[in-house]
Order: C-alpha cells, then sequence, then structure tokens
C-alpha cells in the first residue's frame, strides 16, 4: 500500500470512528477505491457504460469465433456440442412457450451478448479474450443476426445504439417490488 | 368410518368423520395424542397392514457385536444408498450441472446439506476462504472491502429459506404427464437454515447513494455470473449467508458466502459472492435478459420475475412408490411460498372434486418449507391425490388447467431434464390404481 493510500484509509477510519451511526456497526470492512476494484467491475449495462475502448467488426469477429468458440458452438453460431442451439434466427416468440431463444429473436440489449462474452467465454479460458476480440465475436454475431452490416464496426459508441428487434416485448411481472 | 382421537380438557373420545372423498380423515386425528381408530378398537386388528400375527422376536446379529468405529464426518446407513440427488451431467461435461433433491425419499422440513439441489453453470470452483473478498461499491458513500474473517465478527442472523430454481418443476409444461419422480419433477428445491450477516448491515457501513435503486450481485465462479436485484430486497431480508444447517456452506450452495434472498428466483441468491455494485438501473445480465425471461403464450415474455409464488407438493405417497394395501396412510408434502407463511394446504382424493384441511407441521416458518399431513385410510380403489396450498398474503396454488391456460403448455413432451420455460407452480397429481402403483397425471 502506498502512503498516500494508507494516508487516505487512516483518515478514513478516523471519520467513521467520529460518526455516531458508523460507530454502531462493527466497522472492520476495509475501505478501497474505485480504482482498486477496476479488475472485478466488469458489468456492461444497457446504456453503454462500463463498455471498455476498442473495436472489433464482424469479419475479424469471424476470425477469432473459429478459432475460439467454435469447438463449443458449431461452424458459423449453427449449435454444436457445448451449447447445441443455433445463436442466430431463430423461430417468432409465438411459435410456443418452448421456443428456442437466440440472439436475435430474443435479446433485448446488445450488451447483453457482450457483457457475457466477455466475462464467462471461452468456457474453460474465461476473461481471455482482448476486448478487441469480444467487440469483434459480438459484431460477428449480431451481423449473422441480420441487426448489424457486414461492414458495421462496433465499439463503445456504436454497440449500444443497436436496437435489438425483441427490445420492447418485456413485461416486468412485480412492477412493486423494483 | 368414524375415528376417535382423545382431547384436551374432555375425558370421553370424540367421533371424527372422514372430510372427504376416498378416505381423507380430519386432520385432528393428527393433533391429539395418539390416532385413534374405531376400527381397530372394535375389533383390535382393524389398523394392522398384515393379517397375519408377528413373529416371535429373537437378537438379531448387530445387537450381539461390537459396532464400527465412530467417523469424525458421519454419512448416512449403508441401506439408504439409493437416498442421493440425481445428476443432469455426471461426467462434468462443459455445460451446466444439475444435482436434484430426492424429496420422495426425504420428511421433515429440513434439506440435509449433502442432498440441497445444487445447479453449477461451469463446475464447483475451488475457493480457499482466506483469499476471497466481498467488495460492496457503486453508488455508496465508501466502497468497501470485506474478508471472511471480518464477517464472521458481525452480528448475524439465522432463519429458515427455500431456495428454488427458476426452473424448478418445468417437467410439468409438457403437454402430457411426464412419469417421474417428486424428485424429477420438483427436485430443484430444497430448505436449510442459513446463517449469516444481513446485506443492510453491511449497506449501513458503505452508505447508499439515494440514486441507487438496484445493486448487481456477482459470483467468483468462472462465469462470474451476475445477477441484478432491487436495493429494496436489500434493505428487507437480504443476507450474506455463511453457514448452511449450522456448518459452512457446501461447495455446491456457494462455498464460501451466497447471497440469500428469501422467496426469490434461486439463480439469484448469487454463490460465491464477490461483489455487490449499487446502481441505477438494471443491468440486463444473461441470466436475466435470456435464461430466466420467460417466453408468454402471446409472444410477450416476462421480465424481473423474482417471486418464486406459492406451491406445494405430495412427496409421500408419489410417483416411485408402491403402496402395500388397503389401510391407514399419512399422505404428506411440502407446501411453501415466496410471499410469506403458508396459510392452509388442502388435500384431495378424488382428482379434485373434494378437499380435507391438512394439519400443518409447527413452526409454520415465512419463505420456508411448511410440512402439511393428512391422515388417510385407504380403501384399495383407484384414487388421484392432489395438494393445493394458500399463503398468508392469500395467494393460492393454481390449478394445472388455470395455469396452462395463462402461461401455456409445450406442443409435445421434452426431454425431462429440459426446461421448456420458467417459474411453474400448479398443482402435481398423484393417480393410485388398485395395486397400489402410482402414475402422475393431470387431473
Amino acid at each position: 500500500m502506498s502512503t498516500l493510500r494508507a494516508l487516505s484509509a487512516l483518515s478514513l477510519a478516523l471519520a467513521f470512528c467520529s460518526n455516531p451511526a458508523a460507530a454502531q456497526t462493527p466497522g472492520l470492512g476495509q475501505p478501497i477505491s474505485e480504482a482498486d476494484i477496476k479488475a472485478w467491475d466488469i458489468s456492461v449495462m444497457p446504456d453503454g457504460t462500463g463498455l471498455p475502448s476498442g473495436s472489433g467488426t464482424p469479419e475479424q469477429g469471424a476470425r477469432v469465433y473459429a478459432e475460439k468458440c467454435a469447438a463449443c458452438h458449431g461452424d458459423n453460431a449453427k449449435g454444436g456440442p457445448g451449447y447445441p442451439p443455433a445463436m442466430f434466427g431463430g423461430s417468432p416468440l409465438t411459435s410456443g412457450i418452448d421456443t428456442a431463444k437466440t440472439i436475435g429473436n430474443f435479446y433485448g440489449y446488445s450488451t447483453i451478448l457482450f457483457d457475457f462474452v466477455r466475462r464467462a467465454m471461452p468456457f474453460n479460458q474465461p476473461r481471455t479474450l482482448t476486448d478487441d476480440e469480444v467487440y469483434a465475436i459480438t459484431a460477428y454475431l449480431l451481423a449473422l443476426n441480420k441487426i448489424i452490416g457486414d461492414n458495421d464496426t462496433m465499439n463503445a459508441e456504436t454497440l449500444p445504439k443497436v436496437k435489438m428487434p425483441n427490445r420492447d416485448n418485456f413485461v416486468i411481472r412485480f412492477p412493486d417490488r423494483i | 368410518m368414524s375415528i376417535l382421537t382423545p382431547r384436551e380438557g374432555e375425558s370421553a373420545h370424540v367421533p371424527l368423520e372422514p372430510v372427504a372423498a376416498n378416505g381423507l380423515l380430519d386432520r385432528r386425528a393428527l393433533l391429539g395424542r395418539g390416532i385413534a381408530l374405531a376400527g381397530a378398537m372394535s375389533t383390535g386388528v382393524g389398523t394392522s397392514l398384515t393379517s397375519a400375527a408377528a413373529e416371535p422376536l429373537a437378537d438379531d446379529p448387530w445387537s450381539l457385536e461390537q459396532g464400527a468405529t465412530t467417523p469424525p464426518l458421519q454419512t448416512p446407513s449403508r441401506f439408504e444408498k439409493n437416498v442421493v440427488r440425481t445428476l443432469s451431467n455426471p461426467k462434468g461435461e462443459p455445460r451446466n450441472q444439475h444435482a436434484r433433491t430426492p424429496h420422495h425419499l426425504l420428511n421433515g422440513t429440513i434439506t440435509p446439506n449433502s442432498l440441497h439441489f445444487s445447479i453449477c453453470h461451469s463446475g464447483l470452483p475451488d475457493i480457499d476462504p482466506d483469499k476471497h473478498r466481498l467488495v460492496i461499491h457503486g453508488l455508496v458513500k465508501q466502497p468497501m472491502v470485506y474478508t471472511l474473517e471480518a464477517l464472521a465478527r458481525y452480528p448475524m442472523v439465522s432463519r429458515m429459506a427455500f431456495v428454488e430454481c427458476g426452473g424448478n418443476s418445468a417437467p410439468m409444461f409438457s403437454n402430457e404427464p411426464i412419469q417421474a419422480t417428486a424428485q424429477a419433477l420438483h427436485g430443484l428445491v430444497s430448505c436449510a437454515e442459513w446463517t449469516g450477516v444481513k446485506l443492510s448491515t453491511l449497506l449501513d457501513e458503505t452508505g447508499i447513494d439515494p440514486k441507487a435503486k438496484w445493486f448487481i450481485a456477482e459470483g467468483a465462479d468462472s462465469l462470474a455470473l451476475s445477477r441484478s436485484v432491487p436495493v429494496k430486497k436489500a434493505l428487507d431480508d437480504a443476507m450474506i449467508a455463511l453457514y448452511q444447517n449450522g456448518e459452512r456452506i457446501m461447495p455446491g450452495n456457494g462455498y464460501p458466502m451466497r447471497l440469500l434472498l428469501p422467496g426469490y428466483e434461486g439463480n439469484m441468491n448469487v454463490k460465491y459472492l464477490r461483489r455487490i455494485k449499487l446502481v441505477e438501473e438494471p443491468a440486463f445480465s444473461f441470466y436475466e435478459g435470456r435464461t430466466y425471461s420467460q417466453i408468454l403464450p402471446d409472444g410477450k415474455a416476462y421480465r424481473f420475475y423474482f417471486l418464486q409464488e406459492v406451491k406445494s407438493f405430495i412427496t409421500h405417497p408419489s410417483f416411485g412408490h408402491t403402496l402395500k394395501g388397503p389401510g391407514y396412510y399419512e399422505i404428506s408434502g411440502v407446501a411453501y411460498s415466496g410471499t410469506g407463511r403458508i396459510a392452509k394446504v388442502m388435500v384431495s382424493a378424488d382428482g379434485g372434486k373434494s378437499w380435507g384441511q391438512t394439519a400443518l407441521q409447527e413452526p409454520v416458518p415465512s419463505k420456508a418449507f411448511t410440512r402439511f399431513r393428512m391422515p388417510w385410510r385407504w380403501d384399495g380403489q383407484p384414487v388421484t391425490l392432489q395438494s393445493r396450498a394458500w399463503d398468508e398474503a392469500g395467494n393460492v396454488q393454481p390449478t394445472r388447467s388455470e395455469f396452462v391456460a395463462a402461461r401455456g403448455e409445450t406442443k409435445k413432451p421434452p426431454n425431462v431434464l429440459g426446461f421448456p420455460n420458467q417459474h411453474y407452480n400448479s398443482i402435481t397429481s398423484w393417480a393410485i390404481d388398485a395395486k397400489g402403483e402410482i402414475k402422475h397425471v393431470y387431473a
């Protein structure tokens, strides 16, 4: 811990001790700065908050996909041994309550795709993709679903502006619980 | 047929009549000091399951020798080898793994830790508790990090709570009843006593920015599984759970700490909890934006369902059991509601035409299993058993036809391990034929 950080932690600890409300709690947590949480703070919000710098195109994504995704998800996202359903197209949701959900027929926000690929994929080596690779895979899958063009570039500005076809089709079940 | 049961302050037995068709008896028979059946009192043998007299008694070998050495960690008798969870992915292939609770082989209201259901989407992480950290940040006055050692010094609370997967009972979306045990149909719910630190206690220390309406909870597993939860729940009864039925939480249930959101969808009770971020709007993570957002018959989809609604199912007798001839049996099962306490459970033995009220095992905790019991004298004719629960808020478990009218069903039977849709809570029916064999039916 740097001297500056130690001093700031100490002053915080003193501030908490002098606060009557805080004095009623055990106060055994350690203060930390948002900068020191950065490695864990990977949430990406629908408005684009949390998106990193970097970019990728469908063409770049196709190459990354073939190398790092196809073994489980199949060639061209058609489905494979680790994840049988296709990740594009799909029937209309009126086809039945068990209609297979795809990026195109179900996802309400493009950030769902980016966030999950970045945090969880590849399944056996999560969080090893570069941000450029995550943008590229996202672009590739959005283009396969014909939601963006084959030459569109995805980055922190363009991705949140992508309007997903199913965005306005959701109902909040118990609004009073929010 | 009438039955007699002793009552407080009364010297004479009061005859109790059947309360519904096909042999359902008044629950008050279970509330007194014992069950006395009128037939038995007059004939002496009327309640015996077999007509032959018992054999003379003699010592068995185990009564005549020293027993085995007591182990440090005890496990069930070798005669209970079949009482295990069933696994959806026993080889640990690179996909999710489900382990289901054998409800038809258990009784009471607590699920033993070794049999608590578990779903892991990317295997069980091997977490060193001394290195695990929980961070709370975002829209707070001061972000804080907690070690397990620190949390163990905080004021703790214990409470009973069921945890239920949003996909539990999904095989019952099938258009035809799938022949399967209560374990296969309903095994993704369990109930335990959880002990830990209330999340509101920690938020008192970090402070909450008034703009915060949600928090994102995230695990230390390889998927960094994350869900968005209203701050309203954090300030109500959310807990950072450290103990499960008195011992540290099992690896499959979130060791060394999990978020416990009593009554809310299992997946939101984030295991291996390492991060809580207070935010203005939900994240729409993969599991809330896709998996646990269910398609409705009109093509719309529910989002942020949260609640596991009022539900019950009979565990005894149920599919996989065989009744050994007419006579007395106890019908029992579990009931629970994410809204609060169970108020009433009714049982039918004629497919829902007539109903009798069951005895609820005390205590009846909020958002936890309540065992219901019903005395029953089976006359050996075909019957259809059902249970239906009400909670204290007045919510009633729907019939299957009511449920399907609102939520739909599949066009053909799905794989019993599949999840055609989510959040199923209607009535389960067990049909018993004259041989005592049990089938799953829709009635």
